[in-house]
């Protein structure tokens, strides 16, 4: 098996524009990743696919990756005019001081896929798309139509973190219901005080039945049957 | 057939869609049926829906719905650490949970470079293998069942799983919530009388898969009901990311047991069957054969399991932190490619925690097998699959 930096010449031979970089991973695994910019990335997993040097064709794992936006704070030097008696004369001096820092570094949704070689028997390359923000840009292409296996896989990933996959054939909710709102597996999801509410069909079919019956005279509504 | 050459996929994927299930028009005159197969029908072993489109008898669309046993299993466990997860990993495929505790405690080992003694491996593949056939068995038992053989297969199944069962519980204390293994090794030894008790046990098997195939290879309704029903082609099965004995009956030889050698499976000899006819048959078929398999790898690890600790000295159990890093392992279960991908940032729990499920994403595929056939043979093709809600929905 190749090493991730000879995926990356590869896939900068063979793809024009393409933009990859390497995530180390730190941890004695040693699966290694690639990160795709989103523009090239479709391009990419079609190379990887159909390059009979790798032949990926066998996608096993699909997962999202929640980083939320981080607040680091940080000590820095800096430049500061100061009032200083020097040798009995008050003068203006420029001095080095220390100061804390806030910034807020933004977040992002992460896609992670898993790609074996079932021709070549070897693997796993591990590569990853990264959305811009964490509320409105949340739109990454999907790997549906180069691997199905994704099928099932994006449709979770799009319901219990909310990234949006592009091209995907059939984009709904999978585990959660249609009606829920939010996306349970983020790392800022706070879950509601009662979980009593769950949508049913109950008052359409009610009101459907009561229908048929002023209709046709025949049928019997819920609450006659409920003796 | 041999593994799909690359060549024949990628003649296909150039074409746009070849591997979306085809659109089916309706042929006669009578209107469509909108039919909700489940979720508390008795063949969909859970809770379980499929939306199906009828035309007459013949299905033309089938959406299958999820999500009725959902409990967010990977959130409970980025929210405790990761020894706490064990139990838990017992009840997604409560079929298999030794299976289900070795690919995470593989994973994990993977994530911290843990060691695991030899005579833990061995132990490991002995647990791993009865499981399989106690999986496989039952499978083929509630395959019958669909077909209308009502219970006494499944009983011929059960009788033999419940042997099974009762090593696990004298091992591990419990029939079917084994919770047995360890980052590091196994909760606890096997002594001298549980392993002559396995080798009684397995000394039983050959018999039981004989009687089990005389009563079932030939016989008419299941001839008649699974041959040439449900053929799923190799390069759509690979490229849908089928594993386990799905993907070997659709000709792919492809065993993570044979590709991986995790473990200590590059000791052990055994066969990959694989089918012929990629139909419910052959599923039927592969899965018969590999419970024979099974039980010669058993039989070797019986054989040459040796002395000495089941849990490395050096493991970790409280306080347990791996460093920074991430780990995908993945293990050969019976329902397919079990696999766990674990991040870690170095605090006691998991940053991240995924299960990659093979009865979900075996599933990807169930529309395409049944388009075109009769309701009835729904039951049958969804039943090949060997699915369990609890891993589905997780």
């Amino acid at each position: 098996m190749k090493t991730v930096d000879e995926i990356k010449a590869a896939i900068e031979a063979a793809v024009r524009g393409a933009r990859v970089d390497v995530l180390t991973n730190p941890g004695p695994s040693g699966q290694h990743s690639l990160l795709l910019a989103t523009s090239t990335a479709a391009a990419v997993a079609r190379f990887l696919r159909d390059d009979p040097e790798f032949a990926l064709d066998f996608l096993s794992n699909v997962t999202g990756v929640d980083w939320p936006d981080k607040e680091i704070t940080e000590k820095v030097k800096v430049p500061k005019q100061v009032v200083k008696t020097v040798e009995g004369v008050e003068q203006t001096v420029e001095e080095m001081v220390e100061e804390t820092r806030k910034r807020v570094e933004p977040g992002c949704l992460e896609a992670v896929y898993h790609l074996y070689s079932m021709a070549k028997k070897q693997g796993p390359v591990v590569i990853r798309m990264r959305t811009a923000n964490r509320s409105d840009n949340v739109t990454l292409p999907s790997f549906t139509p180069i691997w199905r296996s994704a099928e099932l896989q994006e449709r979770e990933v799009f319901d219990l973190y909310g990234i949006v996959f592009g091209g995907h054939p059939d984009l709904r909710r999978i585990l959660m219901w249609d009606g829920f709102k939010d996306h349970p597996m983020r790392k800022d999801y706070i879950e509601p005080d009662d979980f009593e509410y769950e949508p049913t069909a109950h008052d359409e079919v009610l009101a459907r039945a009561q229908a048929q019956k002023a209709a046709t005279g025949m049928g019997i509504t819920p609450q006659e049957s409920g003796r | 057939m041999s593994a799909p050459t690359t060549d024949l996929s990628m003649q296909l994927a150039r074409q746009e869609g070849w591997n979306r299930p085809p659109v089916i028009e309706p042929g006669g005159e009578g209107e469509l049926l909108e039919l909700a197969m489940g979720p508390h029908h008795p063949s969909t072993h859970g809770v379980f829906r499929m939306d199906v489109v009828l035309d007459g008898e013949r299905v033309i669309k089938l959406k299958p719905v999820f999500g009725y046993l959902h409990r967010n299993h990977e959130k409970i466990a980025e929210n405790t650490s990761y020894l706490a997860s064990m139990p838990y990993t017992d009840r997604l495929d409560y079929f298999c949970s030794l299976t289900n505790n070795w690919a995470y405690a593989l994973a994990v080992e993977k994530l911290s470079a843990q060691a695991v003694p030899e005579r833990a491996e061995y132990l490991r593949v002995i647990l791993a293998e009865f499981t399989r056939i106690q999986n496989h068995a039952s499978t083929i038992g509630f395959l019958l069942q669909e077909m209308g053989a009502s219970g006494t297969p499944l009983m011929y199944a059960f009788r033999e799983r419940e042997k099974i069962l009762d090593l696990f519980e004298s091992l591990t204390g419990s029939r079917m919530m084994c919770n047995y293994m360890r980052f590091g090794g196994c909760r606890v030894d096997a002594s001298a009388a549980w392993l002559d008790a396995a080798r009684k046990v397995v000394s039983g098997l050959p018999e039981f898969v004989d009687e089990f195939e005389r009563f079932l290879r030939t016989n008419e309704i299941l001839m008649a009901r699974a041959q040439g029903m449900g053929v799923l082609r190799p390069e759509l099965a690979v490229n849908a990311g089928i594993t386990g004995p799905m993907l070997r009956a659709s000709g792919v030889n492809y065993d993570i047991r044979k590709v991986d050698h995790y473990g200590i499976y590059d000791r052990f000899k055994f066969r990959v069957p694989l089918g012929d006819h990629w139909d419910i048959y052959d599923r039927y078929m592969v899965r018969m054969l590999e419970m024979r398999e099974s039980i010669g790898i058993l039989e070797q690890a019986l054989k040459e399991i040796p002395g000495g600790p089941v849990m490395d000295p050096k493991a970790k159990i409280r306080g347990f932190r791996p460093k920074p890093g991430e780990a995908y392992g993945r293990i050969e279960g019976p329902k397919g490619e079990l696999g766990f991908y674990l991040i870690s940032d170095g605090s006691p729990n998991p940053y991240r925690y995924r299960v990659r499920p093979p009865s979900l994403i075996n599933l990807t595929v169930l529309e395409d097998m049944c388009l075109g056939h009769n309701v009835a043979d729904v039951v049958l093709i969804f039943g090949s699959v060997d699915i369990v809600l609890g891993e589905v929905d997780r």
